[in-house]
Order: structure tokens, then C-alpha cells, then sequence
């Protein structure tokens, strides 16, 4: 028996050991590094990584490397939204990162705070031009360019026509109407939800209070102001709170498998997203085509033409990139040279953030999930000019985002209310803020 | 003669270091200088110096206000109390299952022992993600083939035993092999004494055969523990899919939200060694509760 004791300690110190290491080395790890190609000769080509997380992307910028001998450009798609801000902190951390990176606009603030995006105002001042000041807002701060705005995307009403036929129900064009128009569709089709609240993803939920007056973050010099649980945004809360307690919309968060079968199925009729929706929609409810319209976001006041904003984003350079003009270059040609928008709004849907590119001729055309839709993008550009953004994001939103999942998630997992969910999120954030040591007014 | 002996004899020394020393290399690299690095992160903190957006930020000394902060989150110890929750329904059920099947394919009477053997080891070669996400939609009422519609798998107290499932599933097959295979190194003879004594199967699988794989079992709830209180690919496969999940679910999810999503390194890292110095408590007490358990049965026999 002893020497069976003995093998058994071993085992167990090894055991012992591993758990130790796997607790220990979580925050040293890294992600793996990507396959880079920044660091070229300064003699031959140049060559670029670009990450994103486009569907088509590819073909875009196949159209460039054909243009462009001397620049190469190599996509790769390490991961989609905030997972690729994530990846882009632990590779700067590692100086891996790459050259040219799609940013959300609601995360550059975080990124430009942590040194990871590249203040490129020097090589864009033709660039910005190109684009209206409303848009620019996004990516220039305190009057430096950290990035070229690549779409838009104002918050929408997508509901599906056979179903809102079906049962009767007219398109809403105020929130009481959409209240009244959830009940009643739910009355006489008791398995049928307007919608669902979604407390997974917060940028419907942002876009929403936007359309509603709140600015969870103001500036005054070089002091913020967070504001995530005034009375704009406790308006919201409550008017959903309301809908999800009568039982008329479901509280199961968005892009699940649930919620694919649901949104295929008929389950639910509408969806509140961003104008990007028409390219979302075909793998997310395969069974739908040509099924969906798109109608301006219901106002809290009828005939105001407000709407929020869900995501957008920016093409950035990195701090760690060894060739920030070519970079830049191609940053600027990908969102500003009309065969490349043209070929960005054929293969990805995009709505152009450049103001040239919203006049190009395929957005004369509908999406392709949408053929029953011609006017869609006339519809998106006419909501564009009175989407309300934030006066800018904070520069730790994805703490913002992250207390958005918990604190929604636990309010309707125990019912509890959502006005006290925005408080929490409200301290996180300010919390967060003050140890990094922002200074708050 | 003399010397080739001296020099054999200092070659064999060499030998067992020499074995070793792969191991006492990965452990170094992999295991020890993380652990160091995230030692010196540990005591560190960005703060930002000028500008709205601070993009001059600078990593400074913080002493212990990390360790301060870890100590006094209450978001800490409730998700620990979380981890103990699963670990309480997974290390029995897991061990008991597995000592079960063991004596069941042990048993003469079993058909079918390889195949049997092989359908429980499988869902272990099923990698805990992938074993997530399966179980994921058949919690999921919309995709549910198991009844999602009558009961609430992601309800606020059954999604500690939907979590415990999964890790159950995938961990009995490894230990029930090591529970077998130390059944199949038991000597026949004192089976067949003990059916010339007139014991029954039940009788020789209780008194016979559980008192001598004791050990085997010891190691298995050892493992188990380990395991539990590694939990994180389970719930964090399965957050996206239901509101009953937080980002701080479990320790380990924990430090994975500071570091990676709230990008707070630093203080990650304080929690991450806080939790080790925890789980290294608990593994030697359990590994203590685990060897005189079976020092006990040793001294029976």
C-alpha cells in the first residue's frame, strides 16, 4: 500500500499544481497571436492585416489587392464586435495587434483611452471631407481623427407583413400604438410576441434612450458627466418593464438558437434593430425572405422623426502598425471611393457613412432578403438625418455594456425593476471611471 | 574497470533528472512565470494622466488597493458560493455514478461490456464547449426535444442543477474508466473465496470490491473537486443563451470578464491570485481528507 501512496501523492500535487496554474495564469495568457503580416522589408509590397467580421468583406477587398500591387492587404476575422475589442487590447498588450482594424463606434473611445487606436488626423485631412459632421462625431475627438466612419446605421422598425396581416395589426407609429399593438396581436394569437426584450446586447437598448433625449455621457473640458439613469432613460425602462410584466413580449435574449427558431418561426413580429438588419436576417431566420418591411422607429410623440442609433462603425488604424499612411490609405479608399462603397453596400449592406456614398445607384435597389422592399434605403436615409446619437461615448463602455447584461438580465430573471437596473449600471460605471481616474463632475 | 563504473553510476544520477526535466520545464514556462507575472500585475493599476479620453495612461505601483478591492467585492464570494452550489450537486453525483457503472460493467452478468464501456467514456472526448452548446438547445424551450416547455432549465434555482448536468455528463466516462480499471486489477481469487462463502454479487460488490478501489475512488473525488472549482466553460457557453447567467457567474468567469472584457488586467490578476491561494487551500485539505480516507481502508484490509 505505500508505494501506491506515494504515486497517489504525486498525482495529487500534480493535480494540485495544474488547478493552481489554470487559476493563476488567466490574466497572463494571451489570445493567439494572429497571423501578421505588419512586420514586411521595407523593400517589396507593404503588407496590411485588416480584421473584421463583414460577411463578403473578402471580395471588397479582393477589388484593392487587384488595384494595388504594392499594398497587400490580408483580411482575417478573429471574432465580430465587442469579442474583437477584447482581442485587439490583448494583442496591443502583446504587440501583435494588427494593422487596420473595424471598430464599433461605440467602442473607440475605449480603445483610443487605452492607446490601442492611432490618432490618424495627419494622414486624413482630405478624408474627413468627405463625410458630414454628425457622422465625423463618432470617430473625432477634441479635434483628432481616430478612425474613418464606414456606416450608419439608424434604429428601425423591422416587423414581418404576414403576420402583422394575418392578425390584423396596422405598423405603429407611436410607442402607445406599438404597446396597444403588441397586446392585441398577443390576445389573438396567444403563442405570438411583439418582440422580446433583450437584455444580451445592449445597442438597441442605447439606441432607444438616444431616440428618448438621454446623453449618458457629457463633456465639459476635460470632465465627464454620466448620466445612464436620468429620466430619459428611466422612461424606457419603464415602458418596457411594463410590456414585459403584462406578458406580451418575451424576455429571452437575441442571437441565440431560441431566438433564431423564433424569429423563423413567426414567434415574434417585429424586431427594433439597425439598418444593417437586411444582411443579419438571412442567417438568422433563413425561412424568412422577402417576409420583413422596414418602418421608422414609433415615436414617443407622434410626427417626431427622432430615432436612435445601433452600432455603426469606423475602420481604425493601430498604434502598433508599422505602416499607419498605407494603412490609412486603404482605410480611407475602403470608405470613400465609390466602387468600394458601391461593392460594401451590394455584398454587406452597408449604409454608407460618407456622404457621396448615399446617393450611389445600388441603393436604388433593395437588400436582398428584402426584395419586397425597393424603397429600403430610401426609408434609412430619410431616418438618418434625425438619428440622435450620444454626445459622445464614454471611454469604458464595455463596462457600461457588460452591467447592461447582468443588471437587465437578473431584473427579469426575478422580476425585479428595470429603473433600479440602469442604477446599477450607473455606479459600475462611474465606479470604473473614478479608479481609472477620470475626472467626473 | 573503476572508472566506467563511477562513470555509469553518475550517468544513472543524471538519468531521473534528466526525466524530469521536460516536465519541470513546462512548469516553469507554463505554470510558474504566468503565475509570476500575474504576481507583479497583481500590485499594479492603469491610471489616466491628461486628456478627456487619457490616452497618455500610465501603469503605476498600487500596492495592495487591488487585494483591498478583490477582498471587499461582494460579487466575488457570491459567485464562489455559485462554484460551491454546482460543486456540490457535480463531485457526488459524478464520483457515484462513476463507482456505479464501474461495478455495474464489473458484475459477470454484464452483456455488452466494451460497448457500454466506450458509450459512457464518450461525452469525455466531447470538449466542454461543444458538450455546452448541445445540452444549450435542448434546455432551450423553442429547440428543447426533453421537455424545455414544461420546465424552466435556466430558472433561477434549476440552472445550478442545468450547469451540474453538463459537467456530470462529461465527467463520468473518464471516471468511471479509472474506477474499472482498478476493479479489473483485483485478484479473481477473492471473489471466488468469497462466492464459496456464499456471498451474493451485491454483497461481494459493497463488501469486497468498494472497500479495495477506495483509492481509485479517493483520486476520482480529487479530480472532481479540481475540476469544479475550475468551472467556466459551461456557464459562460451557456450566459449568451438565457438571463439566468451573469458575467460573474463563477470565479473563473469573473476574472475573465475584468481582464478581457472590462479590460481591468490588474485587478483580474489580484482576483486570479486571491482564487489560486484558495483553490491550493482547498485542494491540499481535500488531498489530506482524500489520503487518510483511504490510509483508513488500507489499514481495514
Amino acid at each position: 500500500m505505500k508505494a501506491s501512496h506515494a504515486g497517489f501523492t504525486g498525482v495529487m500535487l500534480a493535480g494540485v499544481l495544474l488547478a493552481a496554474g489554470c487559476g493563476g495564469s488567466e490574466s497572463g495568457s494571451t489570445a493567439p497571436a494572429p497571423a501578421s503580416g505588419a512586420s514586411s522589408a521595407a523593400a517589396g509590397p507593404v503588407n496590411l492585416t485588416f480584421w473584421d467580421w463583414d460577411p463578403n468583406m473578402d471580395k471588397v477587398v479582393a477589388l484593392w489587392n487587384d488595384a494595388h500591387p504594392d499594398i497587400h492587404v490580408t483580411l482575417a476575422n478573429p471574432a465580430g464586435g465587442d469579442q474583437l475589442v477584447s482581442k485587439m487590447i490583448t494583442a496591443h498588450q502583446a504587440k501583435n495587434g494588427p494593422d487596420i482594424a473595424k471598430v464599433e463606434y461605440q467602442s473607440l473611445p475605449a480603445l483610443v483611452s487605452g492607446g490601442v487606436v492611432r490618432d490618424i488626423t495627419d494622414l486624413t485631412k482630405d478624408t474627413v471631407t468627405k463625410f458630414d459632421d454628425v457622422t465625423l462625431k463618432s470617430t473625432r475627438f477634441e479635434g483628432k481623427v481616430y478612425g474613418i466612419p464606414q456606416d450608419f446605421a439608424p434604429l428601425m422598425l423591422f416587423y414581418r407583413t404576414d403576420v402583422f396581416k394575418k392578425y390584423g395589426i396596422d405598423v405603429p407609429t407611436t410607442w402607445d400604438e406599438y404597446a396597444k399593438a403588441a397586446a392585441d396581436l398577443h390576445k389573438k394569437a396567444p403563442k405570438v410576441y411583439m418582440t422580446n426584450f433583450d437584455a444580451g446586447d445592449p445597442g438597441w437598448f442605447t439606441g432607444l434612450v438616444q431616440q428618448a433625449g438621454a446623453d449618458w455621457w457629457t463633456t465639459s473640458g476635460t470632465s465627464w458627466h454620466v448620466d445612464i439613469n436620468g429620466a430619459p432613460s428611466k422612461k424606457v425602462a419603464d415602458y418596457w418593464e411594463n410590456l414585459v410584466k403584462s406578458g406580451i413580449v418575451q424576455k429571452n435574449p437575441s442571437f441565440s438558437p431560441q431566438w433564431n427558431k423564433q424569429m423563423n418561426d413567426g414567434t415574434l413580429a417585429t424586431w427594433i434593430s439597425g439598418a444593417w438588419a437586411p444582411a443579419q436576417l438571412g442567417g438568422i431566420a433563413p425561412a424568412t425572405k422577402g417576409k420583413w418591411a422596414v418602418a421608422p422607429l414609433p415615436a414617443w410623440t407622434a410626427g417626431d422623426p427622432t430615432t436612435g442609433i445601433w452600432g455603426g462603425s469606423a475602420t481604425t488604424v493601430t498604434t502598433d502598425s508599422k505602416h499607419p499612411a498605407e494603412a490609412a490609405q486603404f482605410a480611407a479608399w475602403l470608405n470613400t471611393d465609390d466602387a468600394a462603397v458601391s461593392a460594401q453596400i451590394e455584398n454587406i449592406n452597408v449604409y454608407p457613412a460618407s456622404t457621396s456614398g448615399r446617393s450611389l445607384p445600388p441603393l436604388k435597389s433593395a437588400p436582398p432578403f428584402l426584395p419586397n422592399q425597393a424603397d429600403y434605403y430610401d426609408v434609412v436615409g430619410k431616418a438618418a438625418p434625425s438619428a440622435r446619437a450620444f454626445s459622445m461615448w464614454g471611454p469604458n463602455v464595455t463596462v457600461t455594456f457588460s452591467s447592461y447584461t447582468d443588471a437587465f438580465g437578473a431584473a427579469l430573471q426575478s422580476g425585479t425593476p428595470f429603473s433600479g437596473a440602469l442604477d446599477k449600471m450607473q455606479d459600475a460605471t462611474v465606479a470604473d471611471m473614478k479608479k481609472l481616474g477620470f475626472s467626473l463632475s | 574497470m573503476v572508472t566506467t563504473a563511477a562513470t555509469s553510476r553518475r550517468r544513472s544520477h543524471r538519468l531521473p533528472y534528466l526525466l524530469v526535466l521536460p516536465a519541470v520545464l513546462l512548469f516553469l514556462l507554463f505554470v510558474l512565470a504566468p503565475g509570476v507575472y500575474a504576481l507583479v500585475l497583481s500590485f499594479q493599476a492603469r491610471k489616466v494622466t491628461g486628456g478627456l479620453l487619457g490616452s497618455t495612461s500610465k501603469v503605476v505601483y498600487a500596492g495592495l488597493d487591488n487585494y483591498r478591492s478583490v477582498l471587499g467585492d461582494s460579487a466575488l464570494w457570491t459567485s464562489t458560493l455559485r462554484m460551491v452550489a454546482v460543486g456540490a450537486i457535480v463531485i457526488p453525483v459524478t464520483v457515484g455514478l462513476a463507482l456505479l457503472f464501474a461495478l455495474l460493467l464489473d458484475t459477470p452478468r454484464a452483456r455488452l461490456v466494451r460497448f457500454s464501456r466506450l458509450s459512457i467514456f464518450l461525452p469525455y472526448a466531447v470538449p466542454g464547449v461543444i458538450a455546452t452548446l448541445l445540452w444549450g438547445f435542448m434546455y432551450l424551450p423553442a429547440t428543447s426535444p426533453i421537455g424545455g416547455h414544461y420546465v424552466d432549465f435556466f430558472g433561477s434555482t434549476q440552472v445550478f442543477f442545468s450547469v451540474a448536468n453538463i459537467c456530470v455528463w462529461g465527467g463520468v466516462g473518464f471516471n468511471m474508466v479509472v474506477i474499472f480499471t482498478a476493479l479489473r486489477a483485483l485478484p479473481p481469487e477473492i471473489y471466488e473465496a468469497a462466492r464459496i462463502d456464499g456471498a451474493s454479487e451485491t454483497q461481494i460488490a459493497l463488501r469486497i470490491k468498494v472497500p479495495m478501489v477506495l483509492p481509485a475512488v479517493a483520486m476520482c473525488t480529487l479530480f472532481t473537486v479540481l475540476a469544479a472549482l475550475q468551472l467556466f466553460n459551461e456557464p459562460n457557453t451557456l450566459k449568451p443563451l438565457s438571463n439566468a447567467i451573469s458575467s460573474d457567474w463563477v470565479p473563473l468567469m469573473k476574472i475573465y470578464t475584468d481582464a478581457f472584457v472590462n479590460a481591468d488586467i490588474y485587478h483580474a490578476a489580484a482576483t486570479s491570485i486571491v482564487f489560486a491561494a484558495g483553490v491550493l487551500i482547498v485542494s491540499f485539505a481535500a488531498a489530506r481528507m482524500v489520503q487518510s480516507r483511504a490510509d483508513l481502508a488500507g489499514k481495514g484490509e
